[in-house]
């Protein structure tokens, strides 16, 4: 059986994501083929090229492909699907809203999210936002995946010696046009694939006081800044930053959360993390129940002392 | 315009999980059930459009139809979409689990009964976390999407969404009939008040069965365990950051 990865980039280079979501694919076979959708990506597909097993990278270019409009990549997608046993996709929020119209046209159950691959028809995925995990077995000829990055290895992206070929299949999307993105424009790690994370709750009380405390203190460790949903939704820190089960599920090496309560959606998004400190006034915040460090401080106290202390620098 | 609003009654967002000791599913008994969400959101949005709120014009919407796919009790979830200014409701009644591309075929032949030029839905059920159906739809009746949406605008013939992508926003403008699914930041639901409850039990809902749509809702995948996820151990307190810095670096080697 051979297995289409579709990548996640930036047309010049591959992200991480497209590396974990290729480890997800060797459960399912050696026969590997990686499907580059974009805009003057040929770096990326280059990139592709040269990760370790993959058999062959197919390249779509056009403008609704360079923004990932759903249409077009059904368009290019679903025809290839002929030739192939399963569809794997980073659970991006591109890959969210491509896959399941992909799934669909092929008359498949969508497998959402997975976490595990047991074996070509077998899936572990979190439910209930990750309090729970269902083991499921797709009855359905072909399958449509979406992968969970953070719970993959990244398998070498070098080493492969693949062909690059060009499709020129037409990829419209007449009923949609692009007006515009409002990209964020930050020099911190991307939140998904950061080794530090510093998130702050609703304990910050105003948007001023997040940018205030959180941010420097991201800048100062190298870290990628995310918020809890109540932070979120009470307009302290924008939606992009929101961490778990509606917003991004993360899993750095360090994750500190900084007036979280802990609420299981937040929970959800970062539980995975290598190692968690959390900073809470309150004793009884759930978050203790999960954090590797925790620390009963009030942040308008600790931030600064945790500053200072950073600033010594390190043995 | 007649709008559709499909809505899914499932457990009570504050409600804790708890997996069932025969690895069989969850815990469902005694537990509190109610509108997912994401669904309200997209009842609210779809009255806006009735009422002419926020930046709507009046009437834009003109009738709100509610559907709801579950067992009989999912009236309830239909009669609060109802109280909250729906019009009408169509149960199509199911015990067992329906996934989301039986929906979204139950859901397309609703629309080519009912004609609507707009479908909201949420983005997401917080229970199968599928994040699915609305796709789905769009697939099966060949309409444009706009997922993820945190502002809808309605112009002639067409909608501007704004979308909650990856790394910030992205607006793009579908033509009707299309379908919409909607992301936290697109408004807040209210509450629905007393007078409008006692009204919503006038309100009519349909009950129909999946064999009535000719669609099988026999499920594609085979659960074959639901199982807790590997606890994580509460771990130590420190007391200054100093202490806390040190551990980072010696202990835990992280920073």
């Amino acid at each position: 059986m051979a297995v289409l990865v579709v990548a996640d980039h930036d047309n010049q280079a591959l992200r991480d994501t497209t590396l974990k979501t290729v480890a997800a694919a060797q459960g399912l076979s050696n026969e590997i083929d990686v499907l580059v959708l974009g805009q003057g990506a040929d770096g990326a597909a280059q990139a592709a090229a040269r990760i370790a097993g993959v058999r062959k990278v197919l390249l779509a270019e056009g403008e609704p492909l360079g923004r990932m409009i759903a249409e077009a990549v059904e368009a290019v997608v679903v025809p290839l699907m002929a030739g192939y046993d399963a569809l794997l996709v980073p659970s991006t929020s591109a890959g969210k809203n491509f896959a399941p119209r992909v799934a669909a046209k092929l008359d498949v159950m969508q497998l959402s999210d997975v976490v595990q691959v047991v074996d070509a028809s077998t899936f572990v995925r979190p439910i209930y936002a990750g309090n729970a995990l269902e083991t499921v077995r797709s009855s359905d000829a072909k399958k449509v995946i979406t992968v969970r990055p953070t719970a993959f290895k990244a398998v070498a992206g070098e080493g492969g010696s693949a062909t690059v070929e060009r499709l020129s299949a037409s990829a419209e999307a007449p009923g949609t046009r692009f007006v515009n993105e409002e990209m964020v424009v930050s020099d911190r790690p991307e939140l998904g694939a950061a080794k530090i994370v510093v998130s702050g709750g609703r304990a910050l009380g105003s948007a001023e006081e997040f940018r205030a405390v959180i941010e420097p203190l991201a800048d100062k460790i190298g870290a990628a800044v995310g918020a809890s949903r109540a932070a979120v939704d009470a307009g302290y820190a924008p939606n992009d930053y929101q961490v778990g089960q509606t917003g991004k599920v993360v899993a750095p090496d360090l994750y500190i959360a900084v007036g979280i309560s802990g609420a299981i959606q937040h929970l959800a998004g970062m539980k995975d993390s290598k190692v968690i400190v959390a900073i809470n006034k309150d004793a009884d915040a759930p978050i203790f129940q999960v954090a590797d460090y925790g620390w009963v401080a009030d942040y308008k106290t600790a931030i600064p002392a945790l500053m200072e202390e950073l600033g010594k620098g390190g043995n | 315009m007649k709008v559709l609003v499909p809505v899914k009654r499932v457990i009570d967002y504050n409600v804790k999980v708890r997996v069932k000791p025969d690895q069989s599913g969850v815990d469902l008994a005694n537990v509190k059930m109610s509108m997912n969400p994401f669904d309200e959101i997209a009842v609210e949005e779809a009255v806006r459009l009735k009422e002419g709120k926020e930046h709507h014009a009046a009437g834009t919407a003109t009738e709100i139809v509610v559907v709801s796919i579950g067992p009989a009790q999912a009236q309830e979830t239909i009669r609060t979409a109802l109280a909250m200014g729906a019009d009408r409701g169509i149960l199509i009644q199911h015990d067992a689990t329906v996934e989301p591309l039986a929906v979204a075929k139950l859901l397309a032949q609703v629309v080519a009964e009912e004609q609507p030029g707009l479908v909201i839905m949420g983005k997401q059920a917080i229970d199968d976390d599928n994040n699915a159906t609305g796709q789905m739809l769009a697939a099966l009746l060949d309409w444009p999407q706009a997922t993820f949406a945190s502002k809808v605008e309605l112009t002639g013939g067409g909608a501007n969404v704004t979308r909650e992508v990856d790394g910030g926003l992205q607006t793009l403008t579908v033509k009707l009939p299309a379908i919409v699914t909607t992301d936290l930041r697109l408004n807040e639901p209210r509450y629905a008040s007393l007078p409008n409850i006692m009204k919503a039990k006038k309100k009519p809902i349909d009950v129909k069965s999946p064999a009535d749509y000719g669609v099988d809702p026999t499920p594609r995948h085979m659960v074959l365990k639901v199982t807790e996820p590997a606890k994580r151990q509460a771990g130590i307190k420190v007391e200054s950051a100093a202490d806390l810095v040190m551990k980072l670096r010696n202990e835990a080697g992280v920073l």
